[in-house]
């Protein structure tokens, strides 16, 4: 029964931890923009946390490259299960305009599973939390709380 | 006394962007600090071998999302400066509104940042608020909120009707008023002020002799502001840098605070002068004929005394009235390839960028070197932090507006 509340606090308040993989900021200021009072996503119970050891869902800006590819793997081994991986932008999907540069790796599946992609660049505020909801129903089936 | 090494970012919660620092602390003072970069390091500048250089103007909007206009305009000058094209007059007043707009919004981002930094969350909810409005504007004009790519080689891709003019100016003068009404927080609160006045300190010698740029540099007492060159159309709106010279934290927001709304200002008299005609050359095209002037004080004074008069700007909240977006006359042909090379400088919100653009006559260029602002301001911040308390070290680091994916590329 103690199990059963704390899924239900986990899908109804998700907490989300951010981290800027090489991005161009443009996705970084719009994940910020959904803190703001324009969407204001607290309102729907999600919280945007600093330490990936409190997070449920984390989300990734921006293309992986040589050297923070690490720090995501990281970052993704920190925080307990279950969890979802929101990859946001263009750049975060496929590596985007940078991906025959040099020193980037590709999008952010080439390091960790990711769970949703969320295309645009940067992405609309609106999608980044359409695809929080969306991680959300993948969180759901892995507590195996399918309806 | 012991010393203790502690390792700031590269993920901070402070910090929107991967920056190291590894503070060597005695107690609670910072010793010495060693900044580490590389973590957003992509290699844009060696894209330019494999894009051409329409493209290039993409991938360099994207070195810098907050500050993505002034780049495309930075690069776009360099390569007209190559071809020998001359922009329309008009095209030059859209490339200020824009770029004034974007320093707006960069400008209102980082106040936001910058009260976020020493706890104060409902002020860095009022200034993103703001700036949403600006957001708005430039969804409603070009089709995106941080991206909007209007620049292009010989004008920009996009007009302004008169009704967008008269929205935008409405919605400006929304921004204004609600910006003054936190004026007496940001600059004069006294907890505000108990956090960033002293802290930080950069002095005057310290500025020109490490290089600072930008709110930086005109935090401590020097009036240079590459604005003052008169690129665009800044040339002839009687542009006079703003300074500041506490030469500490505040001084620094401050001036920040100041430009936001001496945006404001820029942009009313870019809309007031814009003169009609096309809004892109034909790369390779026809000179335009008539002789620009410099507004006068007489002029800046009708301008801004008409607009003051003008009482339907209060309390309008309408939506944009066109939202079908006018393309511009889009030069139809790019002729030719550049070859030479340039040097252009622009104001960022962050300081001088400075662009490098090498042509070898084909469809590459053979260099585009960039040099940002951040760049030039990490050595200052280095000499700010020995000495500052371990709690002082996310207000003096935001202090210089960090943007490490420009620093990077």
């Amino acid at each position: 029964m103690f199990g059963n509340m704390i899924n239900k606090g986990r899908i109804k308040s998700p907490w989300v931890v951010h981290f800027d993989c090489g991005s161009c900021n443009g996705c970084d200021i719009e994940v910020l923009a959904c803190l703001t009072p324009i969407y204001d996503i607290e309102r729907f119970g999600i919280i945007n946390v600093g330490n990936p050891k409190h997070a449920d869902v984390l989300l990734v800006t921006g293309t992986v490259n040589q050297r923070n590819k690490h720090v995501l793997k990281n970052i993704y081994d920190q925080m307990p299960g279950p969890k979802a991986v929101i990859a946001i932008g263009a750049c975060g999907c496929t590596g985007g305009v940078f991906r025959e540069a040099y020193n980037v790796v590709g999008g952010v599946d080439k390091v960790i599973p990711v769970d949703v992609y969320v295309p645009g660049c940067p992405a609309r505020p609106e999608a980044i939390i359409d695809g929080v909801v969306a991680a959300l129903e993948k969180v759901k089936t892995l507590l195996g709380m399918t309806a | 006394m012991a010393r203790t090494i502690l390792p700031f970012g590269p993920q901070h919660p402070v910090l929107p962007e991967p920056l190291h620092l590894k503070l060597t602390i005695e107690n609670e003072t910072v010793v010495e600090a060693l900044p580490t970069l590389g973590y957003v390091h992509r290699g844009l500048e060696k894209l330019c071998e494999i894009r051409d250089f329409n493209q290039m103007i993409q991938i360099v909007e994207r070195v810098c999302g907050i500050c993505s206009c002034l780049h495309a305009l930075c690069y776009c000058e360099g390569v007209e400066q190559i071809m020998g094209v001359e922009v329309p007059r008009r095209a030059k007043y859209l490339r200020t509104i824009w770029g004034e707009l974007h320093r707006m919004h960069s400008h209102l981002l980082w106040l936001g940042l910058f009260a976020d930094a020493f706890g104060f969350e409902s002020l860095f909810m009022q200034f993103w608020r703001i700036r949403e409005r600006i957001m708005d504007i430039m969804e409603a004009t070009c089709g995106n909120r941080v991206v909007v790519s209007v620049n292009v080689i010989g004008g920009v891709r996009r007009d302004l009707s008169p009704e967008q003019c008269q929205w935008i100016e409405e919605q400006l003068a929304i921004s204004e008023k609600e910006l003054k009404q936190l004026s007496d927080t940001i600059l004069s609160d006294y907890t505000v002020k108990k956090r960033t006045v002293g802290v930080g300190v950069l002095t005057k010698e310290q500025a020109y002799q490490l290089g600072a740029a930008g709110p930086t540099l005109r935090g401590s007492g020097w009036a240079q502001d590459v604005r003052q060159t008169g690129y665009a159309a800044f040339g002839e709106l009687g542009f006079e840098p703003i300074v500041e010279y506490g030469c500490d934290s505040y001084a620094r927001s401050a001036v920040r605070f100041r430009e936001t709304l001496q945006s404001i200002d820029l942009v009313r008299l870019a809309i007031a002068r814009m003169p009609a005609g096309e809004t892109a050359a034909d790369v390779a095209g026809a000179m335009e004929d008539d002789t620009p002037k410099p507004v006068s004080a007489g002029e800046r004074r009708d301008i801004m005394q008409a607009y003051n008069r003008d009482k339907r700007h209060r309390f309008v909240t309408a939506p944009p009235p066109n939202l079908d977006l006018p393309a511009g006359h889009v030069a139809a042909k790019v002729k030719g390839k550049p070859d030479g090379e340039a040097v252009t400088r622009v104001e960022q919100p962050r300081g001088e960028l400075l662009y490098y653009i090498k042509g070898n006559g084909s469809k590459n260029m053979e260099r585009v070197r960039i040099r940002t602002p951040t760049f030039a301001n990490i050595p200052p911040l280095l000499a700010m932090l020995p000495g500052c308390e371990l709690a002082d070290v996310p207000v003096i680091v935001l202090s210089i507006d960090p943007c490490i994916s420009c620093t990077e590329r």
